[in-house]
């Protein structure tokens, strides 16, 4: 018996044995599709017609004189259909439900950005849908929650362990042993055991593709440096993977949230406080205490807050391709603030935490340099918490009238 | 070695009985006094799970416990510490049940070696698959204590003789698709499913998830050698308290 789906270190199929022939099946159409000229060109069809792709790279014009270094270019992946890169492997893993003949699906969501794509996917293509999602979630992100309903979606709170988005994926596994005949579980992330990680990088991987080329029509050359935040880590996978064989710096930034000494981050490639470990079916980084028991994890981004990370950049952090940092949650507030008023552009909590670090670099950087940052989200779904970061008044009277009326 | 005693109790008794708790659920005062009740009753074998923070194969009764245990401050070494106090004190085999991250961290040798001091027998580990195995498999057969791997009724006729080459003690047959605690159809297509599994392997079958009743485990004798009682035992002491698993567990058996 070999092992299989290994980056570097990294990586396995750590798997109760009832679920061993789902991911046979899995990785069996999996391997079928990538090696199927036609599959990808229908799934970039579908992309083209449904999702507006391909996203732009923009500009930004004001950012770049604001910070007086490097030129700044944004990769729009807010633009997709549902206002997330999640759009991308949603799509995908529904071409592939479809050729498993499967009817079900379910997924797990932190930011609800995964849950409102596999919902609008699941309507796109007429299958059941159950989202599972932290309480700690459903509580912070609960327009999200709205549009999954509406869409068609059963959404269940997970009340379990820490109530956010490690639990949800737990949850989901569970429903998955038991019902896996029709259902298929669309992972939100490059996480996961073989062949997750390697396929959600795959579908993510039109981002970077479409954006090499972007840079070599617009600008005839490669940026310097590219910025993505990393929460699972599938965003970054998607960007970076246009220009892994190239001359090009990879930045993953992910949350740092009240700071690497506070205890209360996310950061488990660029903190000491992650060590390998083997869970949720695969060995990679984990935020866990001595004994191997997972710790609680804290972004002001519901989907930057994951304890473990894709195998594949751990192996890339090991083996120093790409360079890791973290933002903290006041650093992304202030570049959501500066980004709205210099650009007009929202980015997601989540996205915010490339924009972060990427400020920090730029004018350190020559106007020779590109930097190009990846808008993994749209920052509508972050409102609430957008707004009670700052203490916006004329946000907290609209809402207290908006509860009167309830109440009334 | 686990299979030979397993095989001399069995021509004292049709069919085994193993049960399972949690370390430290409710708390390890209560463990121990669990433990104590169920060999007074006559159980064969025990499971002594080690709890883990993300237990992906278990249901709800067992995850709370998982839970609790670990919100109450139980560590890997207090866990490895009362798994060495039974087996000195109680004359059945015991096992570890946990999950990889547990030995992987603690390190698999080194895991596996106090295992051994401590007189435990062997280990189920849930999420350790055979092809990731290598660095347990050798520890454990340098030790010469039992690796218990799973069937379940998913796993192909190659993959049933696969997993038979490497298991040691006896194998631990899932009796359906889901997580712990569920319904079981005792029905033909267990029976199928039991005869599958004993072509494929030697050793003694242990059948699991869903067994809750005397009628389950008359249905097992003959087909299965060991019926393992997990959530059921859980349950029973949430609503009605340590006391009443000894009358619950005889009743099983007779």
């Amino acid at each position: 018996m070999n092992k299989r789906g290994y980056f570097g270190n990294f990586g396995g199929a750590f798997l109760p044995e009832i679920l061993v022939a789902t991911f046979d099946e899995l990785e069996r159409v999996y391997t079928e599709a990538r090696n199927d000229p036609i599959f990808w060109h229908d799934y970039e069809q579908l992309m083209s017609s449904y999702s507006c792709r391909p996203t732009p790279i923009t500009y930004a014009e004001n950012l770049t004189r604001h910070f007086g270094g490097a030129r700044i270019f944004i990769k729009r992946e807010d633009l997709n259909h549902t206002g997330a890169h999640k759009a991308n492997n949603v799509m995908g893993q529904g071409l592939l439900v479809k050729r498993m003949g499967k009817t079900r699906v379910i997924a797990e969501t932190g930011a609800g950005q995964h849950g409102v794509a596999t919902a609008t996917m699941a309507a796109r293509f007429g299958f059941d849908c159950t989202i599972y999602m932290g309480e700690v979630d459903v509580a912070r992100q609960r327009p999200n929650v709205f549009w999954m309903e509406q869409l068609g979606a059963t959404v269940v709170p997970v009340t379990d362990g820490t109530r956010i988005l490690k639990d949800a994926i737990n949850e989901a596994f569970r429903d998955w042993v038991t019902n896996m005949d029709a259902t298929h579980y669309v992972l939100g992330t490059a996480c996961g055991p073989h062949p997750f990680p390697e396929m959600v990088a795959w579908f993510q991987s039109i981002i970077g593709k479409e954006a090499r080329r972007q840079f070599m029509e617009r600008e005839g050359r490669l940026p310097t440096r590219v910025f993505a935040c990393v929460g699972g880590g599938s965003n970054a996978m998607g960007i970076f993977s246009g220009f892994f064989d190239d001359d090009v710096e990879l930045v993953g930034v992910e949350a740092a949230g009240r700071g690497l000494n506070s205890g209360a981050h996310a950061s488990r490639l660029c903190s000491d406080d992650a060590s390998v470990g083997v869970a949720q079916g695969y060995k990679t980084y984990f935020l866990q205490d001595d004994d191997g028991q997972m710790r609680e994890t804290h972004s002001i981004a519901a989907g930057l807050d994951y304890v473990g990370v894709s195998p594949i950049l751990s192996d890339f952090k090991e083996k120093g391709r790409v360079r890791f940092e973290g933002a903290t949650d006041r650093e992304v507030i202030e570049a959501v603030r500066l980004t709205m008023r210099k650009e007009g552009v929202i980015p997601a909590l989540e996205s915010a935490h490339a924009f972060a670090r990427a400020f920090k670099e730029a004018p350190t950087m020559s106007p020779d340099d590109i930097i190009l940052i990846n808008q993994s989200g749209r920052g509508d779904k972050d409102i609430f918490t957008i707004a009670d970061a700052m203490d916006d008044p004329k946000w907290k009277q609209f809402i207290i009238e908006k509860a009167k009326q309830y109440h009334a | 070695m686990l299979e030979s005693h397993i095989r001399s109790r069995l021509k004292e008794k049709k069919i085994l009985l193993m049960t399972h708790i949690v370390i430290g659920y409710p708390s390890l005062e209560a463990s121990l006094e669990i433990v104590r009740t169920m060999v007074a009753a006559g159980v064969d074998l025990m499971e002594l799970q080690i709890p883990f923070s993300e237990p992906i194969a278990d249901g709800p009764v067992i995850l709370k416990a998982n839970q609790n245990s670990l919100a109450g401050g139980v560590s890997v070494a207090q866990c490895l510490e009362f798994g060495r106090t039974v087996a000195r004190e109680f004359p059945i085999p015991f096992l570890y049940m946990t999950y990889y991250n547990i030995l992987f961290k603690y390190g698999v040798d080194r895991f596996v070696d106090e295992m051994r001091d401590a007189g435990l027998k062997g280990s189920i580990v849930p999420d350790l698959p055979p092809e990731e195995a290598d660095g347990y498999l050798s520890a454990m057969q340098r030790n010469q204590l039992s690796p218990i791997f799973i069937y379940s009724p998913t796993t192909s006729e190659a993959r049933l003789t696969a997993i038979a080459k490497v298991a040691d003690g006896f194998v631990y047959c899932v009796a359906r698709k889901g997580v712990t605690g569920d319904q079981t159809e005792f029905s033909q297509s267990l029976d199928a499913y039991l005869a599958r599994c004993r072509t494929a392997t030697g050793l003694p079958l242990a059948l699991g998830f869903g067994v809750k009743d005397k009628s389950d485990i008359k249905f097992l004798e003959g087909k299965a050698d060991i019926a393992v009682i997990g959530t059921q035992a859980l349950r029973l002491i949430e609503t009605e308290g340590i006391a009443a698993l000894g009358p619950f567990i005889r009743d099983l058996q007779t």
